[in-house]
């Protein structure tokens, strides 16, 4: 190493290496923050109670960090794999059953399942990946979304055989209303919330800090790329198929105390999980969580302004709304 | 160091390398030069795992290397640097060559190896905490080129590095390429840009149709009728 020679570029076009804070999209989060004020001044109007709206808005924040942690896990699959994942809702069915079974037939606390239940789903998801739909990879788009769909059919429907399509639930020991905010929302609600975006923040720092997470990163912006360096892409698709397949299984044992329980559970969630997801940008893990928010707000304030009307309604105007503007995603990169 | 014998290759029945010869030895720069279809990616292709040859042998270091991972084969030490570059876009100039550390992500001492490609080309530090896609061509193949000397090669092929770049950037990529192979690494490279990379090359191939048609120094191929009448349009 005796004479290194001095490399000096002279294509200069970007000056300065930016921040982080300067690369996010401040415009687009003014306007959807505008838009959620404006919802909000709305129903406002139209309901005429602030405690109503505060109720709202309280309950569709929370119920949104569920939301957020559902469909990290779906836009992780996708951004990686490339997978649409129609099986992601019957995956949250499941930890919604063991839960149950863990709960209600063998007595544990139902925050405790999460340390039986997240290793499950993960080995499940890995499981599935390894022996269904590595053969598809790099398939056509329509063999990995007939074998996604195929495999939630099997699901629902084994679930139907094994636990019947009674209603059940699971209760939290303790559990109350919470005043917050000057709203009232249920304990269980609230801790849902909170191991939502605790877990989303272990997601988020697992890809950002870890070596493991930047190969995750690295084969979803080009596969080609990480063979090149080394990465046995393989073993990162499964890995990374069994890391969504676990938040689908934590946002489960979390909601449990929240929902009724039955095998078609899952498939609201996966609806929800598929309109957060474009709304934050298709593969785009931070905007999952934004756009869970989001949809939460949206069902919940539509519910004051659409009286009547499942609550549903709401979440799919604005769904259609931001297709129609911005196809990408509100939190998507622009079209390059 | 790389043998390969009598490799054959294509893609869906249609054949596009006959019968292959070539030879890499410790410390050379080869070229492989050839009209745009002569087969030159795909030979590359090949020996870097991502194409199943149909016949022929390749070993490197002795080792057999057909049938064998890409993934492994970087770990092994024959590392490619793709036409198109493959760098991870959205992650920054440092993430991209830490990605390079992938198969010895337990050793202990690695991050020498980022100095090491930082001293090679500086621009790479000043710019390390700015995201890929922001590069310029000449700097994404230098991060590119730095990327795959982070898995410490022992063999690094390079797939037309001067495409897209300004006469005066081929030239800083190929001094570097020079100073690589002075470092000990030796280097395959495919050029359409024949010039150039005879005269850098110790040695050099001239393929044609998938087949080998000259071969010798780089300063005889550089001297050679045939050679300057078809490549250096002379």
């Amino acid at each position: 190493m005796t004479s290194q020679p001095m490399v000096a570029d002279q294509e200069t076009r970007t000056p300065t290496p930016s921040a982080w804070w300067a690369r996010l999209p401040w415009l687009r989060i003014g306007i959807v923050l505008a838009a959620v004020v404006a919802a909000i001044v709305l129903a406002y109007l139209r309901s005429g109670s602030t405690v109503v709206v505060t109720q709202a808005v309280v309950t569709g924040i929370l119920i949104g960090g569920v939301y957020g942690l559902v469909a990290m896990g779906l836009t992780l699959i996708f951004g990686v794999l490339d997978i649409v994942n129609f099986a992601h809702g019957s995956f949250l069915a499941i930890a919604l059953f063991l839960s149950y079974y863990l709960v209600a037939g063998m007595g544990m606390h139902p925050y405790l399942a999460l340390l039986i239940v997240l290793p499950a789903m993960f080995l499940l998801g890995a499981l599935v990946q390894r022996f269904v739909l590595a053969g598809a990879m790099g398939k056509p788009l329509e063999n990995q979304l007939l074998i996604t769909l195929g495999i939630s059919l099997v699901i629902e429907n084994s679930l139907l055989l094994f636990f019947g399509a009674n209603p059940r639930s699971v209760s939290l020991p303790g559990d109350q209303g919470v005043a917050i905010l000057g709203a009232v929302a249920e304990l269980s609600r609230i801790l849902a919330f909170v191991g939502a975006l605790v877990l989303a923040g272990l997601l988020f720092l697992l890809l950002r800090r870890t070596s493991l997470g930047t190969a995750i990163r690295a084969v979803a912006a080009n596969d080609a790329g990480a063979q090149m360096v080394g990465i046995d892409t393989r073993w990162i698709y499964m890995l990374t198929f069994a890391i969504g397949t676990a938040c689908a299984g934590a946002a489960g044992v979390l909601v449990a105390p929240l929902v009724t329980i039955e095998p078609v559970t899952g498939a609201l969630f996966n609806i929800i999980a598929f309109v957060v997801v474009v709304l934050g940008g298709m593969g785009n893990v931070v905007g999952a969580l934004l756009g869970g928010l989001v949809v939460g707000l949206a069902e919940q304030l539509g519910a004051l302004l659409l009286p009547g009307q499942s609550p549903l309604l709401v979440v799919f105007i604005v769904f259609v709304l931001v297709l129609l503007l911005r196809p990408q995603g509100l939190f998507g990169r622009s079209g390059s | 160091m790389l043998e390969v014998k009598g490799l054959s290759a294509g893609y869906h029945h249609l054949q596009i390398l006959h019968e292959l010869d070539l030879e890499v030895h410790e410390g050379e720069i080869v070229a492989l030069v050839g009209a745009n279809g002569a087969g030159k990616t795909t030979t590359l292709k090949t020996l870097s795992g991502l194409v199943r040859p149909t016949a022929g042998s390749i070993t490197f270091g002795g080792d057999q290397a057909v049938g064998v991972r890409p993934s492994e084969l970087v770990a092994r030490g024959l590392v490619q640097v793709p036409e198109g570059r493959a760098l991870f876009g959205p992650l920054t100039v440092e993430e991209n060559l830490r990605m390079g550390l992938w198969t010895r992500r337990k050793e202990a001492r690695a991050s020498a190896d980022l100095e090491e490609v930082f001293e090679l080309f500086p621009i790479l530090l000043e710019r390390r905490k700015q995201l890929a896609e922001t590069l310029s061509g000449g700097q994404q193949q230098m991060l590119a080129i730095g990327r795959a000397l982070m898995t410490r090669p022992k063999l690094l092929m390079l797939d037309e590095p001067s495409t897209g770049l300004s006469p005066k950037l081929t030239w800083t990529v190929l001094d570097a390429v020079k100073t690589i192979r002075d470092r000990g690494v030796a280097v395959l490279l495919v050029e359409q840009n024949a010039a150039q990379a005879l005269n850098l090359a110790d040695r050099a191939y001239v393929l044609e149709s998938g087949s080998i048609v000259l071969s010798g120094t780089g300063k005889e191929l550089a001297t050679d009728e045939r050679v300057r009448k078809a490549y250096l349009g002379l």
